[in-house]
């Protein structure tokens, strides 16, 4: 079943197309990566699938919603988490309270609960605090646990990242560049990882990625992007050796 | 034309024309906020105590050393480039790197500091500014116009020409530039970044100086007259915060609408006319009328 | 350095983390309990002075130190509290309710401020407040027929049923009541989703959003919240005070308001506490300078403005953390001793990113 599609879609900044007529569709339970060199547009396509930018023309279609009028904070409650390249986690917080933060979508008190911290808050709380537990477990964060993002090393935040994103419980996540800032082992792990994510959590992956291992050893299928443009989609190999990727590397 | 008509065209005329001088004061200061945000990216919410404070030292060197007249602006305007540049070096410096909160409420403590000292040397007493061209005027049939009004409008003029010829044209208003947009890539192209801040708090407060020495003989000199500033603000977002042109403009429709407020709305108005509208100009065009910069998004 | 075990979950979602704290606490209360049976009645004023800052520090911190809503204009909503307290108490409205209706109007007129404050952030949020409180205040100044314009207004004795609360000893009680409830509030507030928004918001916008973080609903009940607050805080001012004049919430109380979160220690509730007794002490501080001053320095008019400027400045350059910041510092030292490292505390400095677009 297709989990994500985009149709012709476009956007230009100021006469500039970042994005130009870029169609694909996903499947669920896909691991799917964007490569591409720098400018291609690839977080600006990110950007638009989580509406932080509005699409010019074209459409994004979301497990069979049409995502056009929904504003940015409705997408993480139809089921899209995402990472960012650089790390936007909340640094003065602890990784378990960023953790926590991801369960917000499915927070059901209201004001009153809150104020007052009844019954149906602490149950709710209870209920986050196992789900964030369990997402630590999953991506070894233990030890960091009570730790504030500011005094944590980068390879660390862009795991707690995908954790926040993980603890959203989502049908989809983007990744953006998930093994920037890591060593060679953290990206070995990762590749782990990101198999336990599709296999355990049952959830479809976007990735945006440079090293071509991780891209080769983890997705399903790679799209070639540049200049906004979509110039191949196919098996890791395959794109790798398309004489257009070629080009657009080497220029 | 009717007799009446002709009245109220006066009348109109006259309002304009005090608005317009007023504005050009709310301009002045607004284009000093404007010169430090767009260099440094901080607001410096100390402008309109610096412009009390140059107003201060004027009268000082003025009617207290018995400076003559021009030497006196000079020295006044001097004096507070010097403190702009102390002001930056012992209490803007040390704030590099922190959030851009902590140094508006920074700048918040120095205009307490500044309007206690000149409580402190000058005292609470209102003073008067002695200028050649106090209370004389051209009457043009009936519609009077102080030299004081032309005076402020001409020296807005003045500087507002000067401080465009300066960031179009001199290398050290490009650097002022390119400083305010990436101060660490500005680092790494061999700009001074501490040397760009500390000129950039002299320009501004020497402005602040001129400001208040154009607006001294209309009205009095008191540690007070710095809360003008507050209005100034408004002036600045409402022309687009970052354009120096539209801190013109903004100090003029405040101004004129201050002026216009007073006389055909209920007591009151006339003080809250600049805030009402700030405020309507946030809810409309939330980044003000001549918009140069617009917000990232990430 | 203390370590906790955790068995179960519940264990962090308490209020108190561990027995220390418990201990601690309660003695505090105690000997808070303990004060009217041996201080004099001008002590437990100036203490019950404190507990109404520390509610408005608690309001202003909850926008300020968790949203990172800067607001110039919180003395507006002090104001709005306290006029629509002595209002009703005067149209003969029991206290508790009319207490109540000024905290919701409060509330309300926070929500209405919310709107064009959504818009705008940082700087332009912080005029905007400004403006607002401006305005509030020329309105208070003309509103003659409710506010009785600049001749003030006198407001009525508290009292529930037969029991007065103006006695000293009352009032404390009183005050004392409602800071702890403001405290718990607050408290629950901070462990629940709303607080985690909350700090999401002033943390990162983009990723709040990207989290399913409504921004403009989290802002607003922000406003709400806080307004709410400090609207309490207006209406027991207001008893303080006995008097109210349009320029008793003029933008010196509101940049007082801030001083207090910002030395107290932006983003935490300590750092309100501490702010607030910062605040209640410093004019007796201020009252004692001024007898032991020369002449000529005693007499500055803006004398007192002019060193809580000098507060201000030296406490942002020196200690961006306020008296909490401090505290903790002090703390990890004994605690950490003799292996205490200066850098641990280090400061992290980011360089000037802009936040534009040519």
């Amino acid at each position: 079943m297709t989990i994500l599609e985009l149709k012709n879609a476009s956007v230009s900044f100021g006469g500039v197309k970042a994005i130009e007529n870029v169609s694909f569709s996903m499947e669920e339970g896909e691991v799917l990566s964007i490569v591409g060199p720098n400018g291609a547009g690839k977080t600006t396509l990110f950007n638009l699938i989580s509406k932080i930018y509005d699409l010019d023309s074209g459409s994004i279609i979301f497990d069979d919603i049409e995502l056009i009028s929904t504003p940015p904070h409705e997408i993480a409650k139809l089921g899209i988490a995402r990472t960012f390249q650089n790390t936007e986690l909340f640094e003065h917080e602890s990784v378990l309270n960023n953790l926590l933060i991801g369960s917000h979508v499915h927070a059901k008190t209201n004001l009153l609960h809150e104020l007052f911290f009844l019954r149906k808050a602490r149950d709710q709380e209870l209920i986050f605090r196992k789900n964030a537990e369990n997402i630590i477990d999953l991506l070894d964060l233990q030890s960091y646990r009570n730790t504030k993002i500011v005094s944590l090393p980068f390879g660390i935040r862009k795991l707690v990242e995908i954790g926040r994103a993980l603890c959203l419980e989502p049908k989809l996540v983007l990744l953006d560049e998930p093994s920037s800032g890591l060593n060679p082992e953290e990206t070995e792990d990762l590749v782990f990882q990101i198999e336990d994510i599709k296999e355990e959590l049952a959830i479809s992956i976007l990735m945006i990625e440079h090293d071509m291992n991780l891209v080769s050893k983890a997705s399903d299928r790679v799209i070639a992007l540049a200049d906004g443009k979509v110039l191949t989609i196919g098996k890791s190999q395959e794109v790798q050796e398309h004489p257009e990727v070629i080009k657009a590397y080497l220029g | 034309m009717s007799f009446l008509a002709l009245e109220v065209l006066l009348e109109l005329t006259q309002l304009l024309i005090s608005g317009v001088s007023q504005g050009c004061v709310y301009g002045l200061i607004a284009s000093g906020f404007v010169l430090i945000y767009k260099a440094t990216e901080m607001v410096n919410f100390a402008q309109g105590d610096l412009m009390m404070f140059g107003a201060f030292l004027a009268y000082a060197f003025i009617s207290i050393f018995n400076f003559p007249f021009a030497l006196g602006l000079v020295a006044a305007v001097l004096a507070m480039a010097g403190i702009g540049a102390l002001i930056e070096r012992f209490a803007i410096r040390p704030m590099i790197g922190e959030p851009h909160f902590s140094v508006l409420m920074i700048t918040i403590g120095l205009g307490f500091i500044f309007r206690a000292l000149a409580g402190f040397i000058w005292g609470s007493e209102p003073k008067s500014l002695e200028t050649p061209y106090a209370g004389k005027f051209f009457d043009f049939d009936g519609l009077i116009i102080g030299i004081e009004n032309i005076v402020i409008v001409l020296g807005t003029l003045a500087l507002c020409s000067a401080l465009a010829f300066f960031f179009k044209t001199t290398s050290l208003g490009k650097a002022m530039q390119a400083a305010s947009q990436n101060q660490l890539a500005a680092m790494y192209v061999g700009i001074s970044v501490k040397k760009i801040n500390s000129i950039t708090w002299a320009i501004a407060a020497a402005i602040s100086a001129v400001a208040g020495i154009l607006i001294a003989p209309v009205s009095l000199i008191d540690p007070q007259i710095g809360f003008i500033g507050v209005k100034a603000f408004a002036a600045a977002i409402v022309g687009g915060f970052g354009s120096l042109p539209g801190a013109i403009i903004g100090g003029l429709i405040i101004g004129i609408g201050e002026q216009f407020a007073g006389l055909y709305l209920p007591p009151g108005f006339s003080e809250v006319t600049a805030y009402a509208i700030l405020l309507t100009m946030l809810l409309i065009r939330p980044h003000g009328i001549l918009t140069s910069v617009q917000i990232k998004k990430m | 350095m203390r370590f906790i075990r955790k068995t179960n979950y519940h264990q962090d979602i308490q209020i108190f983390k561990h027995d220390g704290q418990i201990f601690w606490y309660t003695c505090l209360m105690l000997i808070l309990l303990s004060f009217p049976f041996f201080l004099s009645d001008f002590y437990l004023g100036e203490l019950a002075l404190i507990f109404i800052y520390a509610i408005a520090g608690i309001g202003l911190m909850l926008l300020t130190g968790y949203t990172g809503l800067v607001s110039l204009g919180h003395a507006a909503f002090l104001g709005i509290g306290a006029y629509t307290h002595s209002y009703f108490l005067g149209l003969g409205i029991p206290f508790v309710f009319s207490l109540s209706i000024s905290v919701l109007f409060s509330s309300l007129i926070g929500t209405l401020l919310a709107i064009p404050a959504l818009r705008v952030t940082g700087i332009y949020l912080a005029v905007a407040t400004l403006a607002f409180s401006i305005i509030v205040e020329q309105i208070l100044s003309h509103w003659v027929s409710v506010t009785g314009g600049y001749r003030g207004m006198l407001v009525p004795d508290p009292s529930i049923g037969n029991l007065s609360l103006k006695p000293n000893t009352t009032f404390y009680f009183v005050c004392l009541i409602f800071v702890s409830s403001s405290v718990l509030i607050s408290l629950n507030i901070l462990r629940s989703p709303l607080g985690r928004a909350m700090t999401a918001v002033r943390d990162s916008e983009i990723s709040a959003q990207s989290m399913g973080i409504n921004l403009a609903r989290t802002k607003t009940i922000a406003f709400a919240i806080s307004a709410g607050f400090t609207g309490l805080a207006g209406g027991l001012l207001a008893h303080k005070i006995g008097y109210l004049a349009p320029d008793s919430f003029n933008l010196l109380i509101s940049i007082q308001l801030l001083l207090m979160v910002v030395v107290g220690g932006l983003g935490s509730l300590h750092g309100a506490i501490y702010g607030a007794i910062f605040i209640g002490f410093l004019p007796q501080a201020l009252a004692l300078l001024r007898d032991n001053l020369p002449e000529k320095f005693a007499q500055i008019p803006g004398l007192e403005p002019g060193i809580f400027g000098l507060i201000l400045v030296a406490v942002l350059i020196y200690e961006p953390l306020g008296i909490y910041g401090r505290w903790l510092k002090i703390r990890s030292f004994f605690e950490e001793f003799p292996l205490y490292r200066r850098s641990t505390h280090k400061r992290q400095r980011n360089f000037l990113k802009t936040e534009r677009l040519r």
